[in-house]
């Protein structure tokens, strides 16, 4: 990249200091906006350039120490996928772009109906009817500018799926039907690309991380021609701190598989009932 | 003191839980198909059976004093 940018961006950052006093010198989120449009350049790279220096761009300036600069330059030059952007999409979207994700690639070929209003972040009454990655496109513009983002107005099925996933390092699932979980697990099988996935039903729900060489649903759901339509869902719905927390669980195993730190959900299940507080991780194999 | 598992039925089977889920009595030697018969959970709902958080099936056997846990498929979002 120029030394023209960096020099640029040295002589438009700050010095400042974390919450404990340690010294650091940060780049605003208007200075690296402007650099951007300067450069016609994703905000994402200009951030990347900073830490690259040394600078840490302020929206991040909580995020750093428990991730690294080198870290967050690792989440910035990532990209993920997240299928599905409904309950579970929406709060995954929302925490990727805001812990600095450099790329998102989303898909539902959904709009938004009234139904959807109890859980999912991403509907509004003015959304109502309108297609959800159109919702998850202008709120990823509207919470982090910096973030690249693409998404699809179609459904995943077999045909499409290689080609919609394609150069994703996490792929995320957040369906709503255990028919096209399975499909999505054989498409990032394919591609070799490490999943995420959870679901709900009522307060309960669990999360797992799935590497292409894992078994994978099937230790969850058994057969795939045995599985019904939908799961409990179907009679007890699916309600929003469940959903909420399900998301946010996701996207920590999301940075972890990026990160290669930490403990992953791999033959693993973490299990959620929030009516009586139940939160297990239990050993799938 | 006779044996006893603790019972934890998830979503929709928690309707199912039967009075002192947590120090239930079983027979020694019982299967988890047999306890689930018993506090009338039909099979063809559970998807997931666990023995101290550690994956088993139906047909494993109990001693008592094991965490039965039984999901059935979800698949909300």
């Amino acid at each position: 990249m120029e030394n023209g940018l960096v020099n640029e961006i040295r002589a438009v950052a700050v010095p400042k200091t974390f919450r404990d006093n340690t010294p650091y010198i940060s780049l605003s989120v208007e200075q690296a906006a402007l650099l951007a449009r300067k450069y016609s350049l994703g905000g994402h790279r200009i951030e990347i350039e900073a830490l690259q220096a040394g600078i840490v761009p302020e929206r991040y300036a909580r995020n750093m120490r428990t991730f690294s600069r080198p870290e967050q330059v690792v989440l910035l030059q990532s990209r993920v996928s997240v299928v599905g952007l409904g309950g579970l999409g929406g709060g995954v979207t929302e925490i990727l772009a805001r812990i600095g994700i450099g790329s998102l690639n989303l898909m539902d070929g959904d709009t938004f109906e009234d139904s959807n209003l109890n859980r999912q972040f991403l509907s509004t009454h003015e959304g109502l009817a309108k297609p959800k990655a159109e919702a998850a496109v202008a709120r990823i513009r509207a919470v982090n500018a910096s973030v690249a983002v693409e998404a699809h107005t179609e459904f995943l099925d077999a045909d499409n799926a290689a080609g919609l996933l394609a150069g994703s390092q996490v792929v995320v699932d957040c369906l709503d039907s255990l028919k096209f979980r399975f499909i999505l697990e054989a498409a990032c099988k394919t591609a070799g690309i490490p999943l995420v996935s959870a679901a709900i039903a009522g307060m309960a729900g669990h999360v797992t991380t799935i590497f292409p060489e894992d078994i994978g649903l099937k230790l969850i759901y058994g057969e795939k021609d045995r599985l019904p339509v939908r799961g409990a869902e179907a009679s007890l719905g699916t309600l929003p701190p469940c959903v909420t927390i399900l998301s946010a669980l996701e996207t920590s195993e999301v940075v972890k598989v990026l990160l290669k730190r930490g403990v992953l959900l791999r033959n693993r299940l973490l299990v959620v009932d929030l009516m009586d507080n139940t939160m297990e991780v239990l050993k799938l194999q | 003191m006779k044996p006893s598992v603790q019972i934890k039925l998830f979503a929709d089977l928690s309707a199912f839980t039967p009075p002192g889920a947590d120090t239930f009595p079983i027979k020694a030697g019982t299967t988890v198909r047999r306890l689930l018969d018993d506090i009338n959970v039909p099979a063809e709902k559970v998807r997931l059976v666990f023995i101290n958080n550690i994956k088993g099936d139906l047909d494993t056997i109990l001693k008592g004093g094991e965490r039965v846990g039984i999901f059935p498929p979800i698949g909300g979002g």
